[in-house]
């Protein structure tokens, strides 16, 4: 029974965010640059000179982001949280995480700590 | 073409730290350039003069650093050439060493076959070693310690006596924090008040660390978040001498008994701080790297407060 109702409140829940969502859709049309930074498309952050070229990115739940090192030296992507975390990336490689689940992850390069950047998932 | 360049010569804005008689002085491998701050104890010297004449004193040993074996882009295509310049140089010292110090980033991405690539070139020699960020990649140290970290205590920190002179090698490179500097960390730092708590006033401390231990330029990370802690236990002492490498260049600095020196890389120069948007590899025409690239030689004399501390360049 229980599970149930459960099951209920989570149908009506998702009629809601269906709507909320389409409603955004509609918002971000109106607004281009919020749209681009929304897409769900998938994103990529550059590396370079000790720096992440989009330091605060906000993308849409379930985007996978690729950080690409064009840098001549090694950095890392590691989260705050230990929520994903990336080897060494060396030039030209590349590190993809799918972001799931809407928050903000703080990340940073393990290797230069003064590097840091965001995800903001909405 | 040589040039002598003082870049600031007053600047304490970094660290929030109060200091008086404070100097901070550049100058640039390669040109032949010398700083000399009165009343305080460091040297420098180009490597002709340093490699021809006889120091006077009682122990010399040689600092190298920031060898970044594996490293392969324009900023240096050769760097095992450039290191084994600086062997080479070394080999020629009319002083000779008694021992070499290597102040980290042995390698560029902590491979083992880099990790190897060193310790083959340097056999013979005696080098005592601290770790920099890039021996410390991916593995936790493991690679480093397997090789250069034997009988050390934590993520590789230790100490040793030579001729009286008590050397203390430290790490700051391992559990670095989001938006941070260097990090000793707690149980280093207890280790350290131990290690030189029974010393003698008069005794020469050397310290060496990859990152250096008094704050560059934050914006870069180049300091350690917790070296005043680790200073405060060598504020006793008359003579102090900090060895550090990570900024790719000479820069020296007295601070009251404490004498600050960083070294060059044998690998590829990094700009002043502040003078690039980021610190990454400085591009140099090829007929300049070499003296960009360097060893630092220091000879310490008994008796007396100070270390002579003369940079090398490879060119």
């Amino acid at each position: 029974m229980e599970k149930q109702t459960s099951r209920k409140s989570l149908a009506s829940k998702a009629v809601v965010v269906t709507v909320f969502a389409a409603t955004l859709i509609t918002a971000a049309r109106m607004h281009g640059a919020a749209s681009r930074e929304q897409s769900a498309s998938p994103q990529e952050v550059k590396i370079d000179n000790f720096s992440f070229s989009t330091p605060e990115l906000t993308v849409a739940a379930g985007t996978e982001v690729t950080w690409v090192n064009r840098d001549d030296i090694p950095h890392t992507v590691f989260s705050e949280d230990g929520s994903f975390h990336s080897k060494a990336l060396d030039t030209d490689d590349k590190y993809t995480f799918k972001f799931a689940k809407p928050g903000t992850y703080h990340y940073f390069c393990s290797i230069h700590p003064k590097m840091t950047g965001e995800i903001i998932v909405k | 073409m040589k040039r002598d360049e003082i870049i600031y010569d007053h600047d304490h804005n970094h660290d929030g730290v109060d200091r008086r008689g404070f100097l901070k002085c550049m100058t640039w491998a390669g040109t032949g350039a010398l700083c000399v701050m009165r009343g305080g104890v460091l040297s420098s010297y180009a490597l002709g003069e340093a490699s021809k004449k006889k120091m006077a004193g009682d122990l010399s040993f040689v600092q190298i650093s920031d060898s970044h074996m594996g490293f392969n882009k324009p900023a240096n295509p050769d760097v095992r050439a450039t290191l084994q310049v600086a062997l080479d140089r070394i080999d020629a010292l009319a002083t000779k060493p008694e021992f070499l110090i290597h102040t980290g980033d042995i390698t560029h991405l902590s491979r083992p076959e880099q990790f190897d690539t060193v310790g083959q070139m340097l056999t013979g020699k005696d080098v005592f070693y601290v770790p920099g960020e890039h021996d410390n990649i991916d593995d936790n140290g493991k690679g480093y310690l397997d090789r250069f970290g034997k009988n050390t205590q934590g993520a590789g920190w230790y100490s040793f006596d030579k001729k009286g002179v008590h050397f203390i090698g430290l790490v700051n490179v391992v559990n670095l924090k989001a938006g941070g500097l260097g990090t000793l960390g707690p149980e280093q730092l207890e280790w350290l008040e131990k290690d030189v708590k029974h010393l003698s006033h008069s005794t020469p401390i050397v310290v060496f660390a990859h990152i250096p231990l008094w704050t560059v330029y934050q914006d870069w990370g180049w300091g350690t978040e917790d070296s005043g802690q680790a200073l405060s236990y060598l504020k006793k002492f008359g003579s102090v001498t900090v060895l550090n490498g990570h900024i790719h260049q000479i820069m020296q600095k007295v601070e009251g008994n404490i004498t600050f020196h960083t070294a060059c890389s044998t690998a590829f120069p990094q700009p002043q701080p502040g003078a690039a948007s980021g610190p990454g590899p400085m591009k140099v025409p090829p007929e300049q790297l070499r003296g960009l690239l360097g060893i630092t030689d220091v000879n310490y004399v008994r008796g007396k407060h100070a270390l002579a501390v003369i940079d090398s360049t490879l060119a």
